[in-house]
C-alpha cells in the first residue's frame, strides 16, 4: 500500500508553524488594559502612602483639636471650645504673633542674604567649589547639635560674642543675649537665618546657571547697569525657583519648634514661645493633648493662605 | 547601713520565697507565690520579657547599679530584663505615646505629680507601695501625695532629688557669715556682701524644668503665699505672694547675677564652678562635679537648707516613682520587681551608688550610713521634711501641671524683675492660673 511505502510519500508534506495560540489574556490582564483601572493600580501605593502618614494624620489632628481628649482617657466632642480657651489665653497670642514675627523676618534675610550669596558664588574664583560645599554646613549640621553652639554663644556668663565686644571696647557689662524677650526673639531669628539661608543660596544659585549669559550681554550693550541687569534680567527669570525656595522656607520656618526649644523653651517669661513649642508643652507636658493640637491647627489656615497665594501666583508668572 | 535584720538574697530559691512571704496575703493569683506554693518550675513563664523605662541620671553611677540590680533580678526571677534609658525631657512624649497606644516598657519611671497626668494608663501598685511603708515607716508627705490618685498608688515612691543651696563656705565668711543663714532677710543681707565684692549669687528665671520653679514655689510658700487653697480655689493675688514678689525683685538687685533670666537648669553648676557666684541653688550635682573635677572648689563648697520665710521654711520636691503600667501583660512581674528593689538590701547599694544624690522615701533612709560618710550632704537628706509638690496645699493634679508648664509663677518673678509692679505680677499670674485651674 502506498501508504505504506515511506512515510514521507505517504504523508501529504505538511510544515508544522508553531504559531501560539493566541493566549486570552486573564482576567485580571484585562482589567489592567483599561486604563481607569490601571492608573488607579499604578496610584494606589502612593495614594495608601498619602491616607497613612499625612491624611490620617490630619484628621486626627482636627478631631483632637475639638475634643478635650487628655493622655489615658477617650476624648468627647467639645467643638470649638478649645479654640475659645487659645483666643483667651494671652501666652497663646503671644506665640501667635511671635510665630509670624520669626516667620516673616527670618524667611526675607534669608532671602537676602542668599541671593546675595548665590550672586557671589556664581562668579568665578579659587577655591569656588570647597566655598559653595561649606555654604552649606549650616544646614546639614543636626539643628540640635548647632542650636547646642549657639548656646554656648549666647550663654549669660560665657559668651564669646561678650568677650569679643568686651575685648575691642564696644561694650563695657555684657549683654543677655536670651535674657530679655525682645533680645532673645532677635537671637532666635538670626539662628534661623544662619541654619536656613545656605538652603536659599545654593538653590537660588542652581536658578542664576540657568539664565542664559547672552541676555546680560545683550542688555550691557543697551547701556543697563549691574543693578538694571539684576532687576530686569536676572529677577524675573530665576522667580519662579525663588518664589518656590520662599515657600518651603516658610512651612518649615512656621513649623519651627527645635531651635526655639533648645534656646529659649519659650522664656524668658513666655516671650519666644511660637505655635510648635507651645502646643508641645501643652499637649505633651500638661497631657492635654486636645487643647495642644488645637494650638497647632491654628496654624494651618495661615499657613494654607500663604500657600494657595504663592502657587498661584507661580501659575500666574508662568 | 547594716541591714542584717532584713531578708538576704543569696540563690534564686531564697528570692522566690522572699517575694512568695512578701505578697502574702495580697491576693495575688498566679505569679511567683502561686509557682511556689504548687512547688512546681519556679519561675516564670519561659521567655517573659519586663522592659524598664529610666531617664539618663545625673550620676552616672546610679544608672550602672540600677541595670545591675535589674540584670540581677532577671537572674533570680527567670525573666528577661531590659532596662531603656532616656533623656528626662524626652520621658513625657515617651510615656503618652505609650498609654495611648498601649504598648511600650512595662514599668516607666514617673517625676514629681506625673501619675496624677498619667493615671488612667497606670496599674494600681497600693499593694507593693502599702508592704513598703508598713516595713518603713510611712512616705514623707510629698512622696505620698504625688503618687496616689483617687485613693489609689499610681506609683511606688522611689526617691527624692532635693535642690539646697550650694555655697562658697569662704566667701560666706568673708561676707560676715559664719554658716548658711536660716531666714530670707538674712541670707540677703549677706548675699549684699557678695555682690559688692563681685560674688553674687546665682538663680535662674528662664524656663527650664528645675531651677526657677524651685525659686517659684519654695518663696512663694515660704512667704506664706499659694497658687490655691485646699479646696482648689486660686489664692495666689495675696498680700503674702506680693510681698514675696517685692522680696525677689530687691533680692535680684541686691544679690543675683544678672544673668539669671537667661538661665537654663545648667547654667548655675557652671557659673558656680567656674567661680563667677558665690552660691546657688541646686541638686548635689554641683558639688559631685567639684569633687571630681575641682577638688578645690569642692572643699570649699557646703550646703544649706531653704532659708526660712515668715510662712515657713518650703522646698519643691515633687520626688520619682516607679509605675506599672496598665497596658502590660507582665504586671505580676512588674510589680515583684519593685517589690524587690525597694527591699531594703538591694535599695541600699543603689542608694549607696547614688551617694547623698537622692534621698529614700521614708525617712527611715536617713539613717543609711552615706549621711555619715560626708556631712556637707547633710541638708539634702533633711530637706524631704520641708518637701511640697505643685499645687500645695490642693491636690497635685492635671491643673497644677498646667499651671507648672506654662511657667505661671516663675514668670510672675520674671515679668517682676523686668520691671512689673508686684501687684501687676500677682494679679497677672491671678488672671493665668484662674484658666489654668478652671
Amino acid at each position: 500500500m502506498a501508504e505504506h511505502a515511506s512515510p514521507a510519500s505517504a504523508v501529504p508534506v505538511s510544515i508544522v508553524v508553531a504559531v501560539p495560540a493566541a493566549r486570552r489574556p486573564s482576567r485580571l490582564g484585562r482589567l489592567l488594559e483599561r486604563e481607569h483601572i490601571l492608573a488607579g493600580v499604578l496610584l494606589a501605593p502612593a495614594l495608601v502612602i498619602l491616607t497613612l502618614f499625612i491624611a490620617y494624620p490630619f484628621v486626627l489632628g482636627i478631631w483632637l483639636a475639638i475634643s478635650d481628649k487628655v493622655v489615658g482617657r477617650p476624648g468627647a466632642f467639645v467643638g470649638l471650645h478649645n479654640f475659645r480657651v487659645n483666643l483667651n489665653d494671652a501666652i497663646f497670642l503671644r506665640a501667635f504673633q511671635n510665630t509670624f514675627v520669626y516667620t516673616f523676618i527670618a524667611t526675607f534675610f534669608k532671602l537676602l542674604l542668599g541671593m546675595l550669596a548665590a550672586l557671589l558664588l556664581n562668579h568665578h574664583f579659587r577655591f569656588k567649589r570647597i566655598v559653595r560645599a561649606s555654604m552649606l554646613l549650616p544646614w546639614i549640621v543636626p539643628t540640635v547639635l548647632s542650636t547646642l553652639a549657639w548656646q554656648w554663644m549666647f550663654d549669660a556668663t560665657f559668651s564669646v560674642f561678650n568677650w569679643m565686644l568686651m575685648n575691642v571696647g564696644l561694650i563695657s557689662s555684657r549683654i543677655l543675649w536670651l535674657g530679655d524677650g525682645t533680645m532673645a526673639m532677635g537671637c532666635l531669628i538670626a539662628v534661623n537665618v544662619w541654619r536656613g539661608m545656605p538652603f536659599f543660596a545654593i538653590t537660588l544659585l542652581a536658578g542664576l546657571q540657568t539664565v542664559n549669559p547672552d541676555l546680560h550681554e545683550a542688555a550691557e550693550i543697551d547701556g543697563a547697569n549691574a543693578w538694571q541687569r539684576f532687576w530686569r534680567v536676572t529677577l524675573p527669570l530665576i522667580k519662579p525657583i525663588m518664589l518656590v525656595v520662599v515657600l518651603f522656607s516658610m512651612i518649615a520656618t512656621f513649623a519651627d519648634f527645635q531651635l526655639i526649644y533648645v534656646l529659649t523653651r519659650g522664656g524668658p517669661y513666655s516671650s519666644t514661645h511660637v505655635f510648635g513649642t507651645y502646643a508641645y508643652e501643652i499637649a505633651m507636658r500638661a497631657a492635654k493633648l486636645g487643647q495642644g493640637a488645637s494650638i497647632s491647627l491654628s496654624l494651618f489656615p495661615f499657613l494654607l493662605a500663604v500657600i494657595v497665594f504663592q502657587l498661584w501666583y507661580i501659575r500666574r508668572s508662568d | 547601713m547594716a541591714h542584717q535584720e532584713s531578708s538576704q538574697v543569696g540563690s534564686r530559691r531564697a528570692f522566690l520565697k522572699m517575694v512568695a512571704g512578701a505578697a502574702t496575703g495580697a491576693a495575688v493569683a498566679g505569679g511567683i507565690p502561686a509557682i511556689v506554693a504548687a512547688q512546681k518550675a519556679p519561675s516564670f513563664p519561659k521567655g517573659t520579657r519586663l522592659n524598664v523605662l529610666e531617664w539618663v541620671s545625673f550620676v552616672p553611677a546610679s544608672d550602672v547599679e540600677f541595670k545591675r540590680l535589674a540584670a540581677e533580678f532577671g537572674k533570680l526571677a527567670g525573666v528577661e530584663v531590659t532596662v531603656d534609658q532616656i533623656n528626662m525631657n524626652d520621658l513625657n512624649p515617651r510615656i503618652a505615646s505609650a498609654i495611648e497606644t498601649k504598648s511600650g516598657p512595662d514599668i516607666i519611671m514617673m517625676i514629681s505629680n506625673w501619675p496624677h497626668l498619667y493615671a488612667d494608663g497606670l496599674a494600681d501598685v497600693d499593694d507593693v507601695a502599702e508592704e513598703i511603708a508598713k516595713r518603713d515607716g510611712a512616705y514623707y508627705e510629698h512622696s505620698k501625695k504625688v503618687s496616689v490618685v483617687d485613693g489609689r498608688w499610681k506609683a511606688v515612691p522611689l526617691c527624692s532629688v532635693p535642690s539646697t543651696w550650694a555655697y562658697r563656705d569662704d566667701w560666706f565668711k568673708e561676707a560676715g557669715a559664719s554658716k548658711f543663714p536660716d531666714t530670707w532677710d538674712e541670707l540677703r543681707k549677706v548675699g549684699i556682701e557678695l555682690k559688692k565684692k563681685d560674688r553674687p549669687l546665682g538663680q535662674a528665671f528662664g524656663h527650664s524644668l528645675g531651677d526657677p520653679n524651685n525659686w517659684a514655689y519654695s518663696v512663694t510658700w515660704g512667704f506664706g503665699g499659694a497658687e490655691i487653697d485646699d479646696k482648689g480655689k486660686v489664692v495666689i493675688n495675696s498680700k503674702a505672694t506680693i510681698e514675696a514678689v517685692k522680696f525677689t525683685v530687691g533680692f535680684w538687685k541686691d544679690c543675683l547675677d544678672e544673668g539669671g533670666l537667661a538661665w537654663d537648669d545648667s547654667s548655675n553648676n557652671r557659673a558656680y564652678l567656674a567661680g563667677t557666684i558665690s552660691g546657688t541653688i541646686n541638686g548635689a550635682s554641683i558639688y559631685f562635679v567639684a569633687k571630681r573635677q575641682f577638688p578645690e572648689i569642692a572643699k570649699v563648697t557646703n550646703h544649706g537648707h531653704m532659708p526660712k520665710g515668715p510662712g515657713g521654711r518650703f522646698y519643691n520636691i515633687g520626688g520619682q516613682g516607679r509605675s506599672v503600667m496598665k497596658y502590660s501583660k507582665n504586671q505580676q512581674v512588674a510589680k515583684e520587681f519593685l517589690r524587690w528593689f525597694m527591699d531594703r538590701p538591694q535599695y541600699d547599694k543603689w542608694m549607696a551608688a547614688n551617694d547623698g544624690y537622692v534621698v529614700g522615701p521614708t525617712p527611715y533612709w536617713e539613717k543609711h550610713t552615706l549621711w555619715e560618710r560626708d556631712p556637707k550632704l547633710v541638708p539634702f537628706k533633711e530637706a524631704s521634711k520641708y518637701g511640697r509638690w505643685p499645687g500645695y496645699p490642693g491636690p497635685p493634679s492635671r491643673k497644677a501641671s498646667e499651671a507648672l508648664v506654662k511657667y505661671i509663677l516663675v514668670d510672675m518673678y520674671a515679668q517682676a524683675i523686668k520691671g512689673m509692679k508686684p501687684e501687676d505680677a500677682a494679679r497677672w499670674a491671678e488672671g493665668e492660673l484662674k484658666k489654668a485651674y478652671a
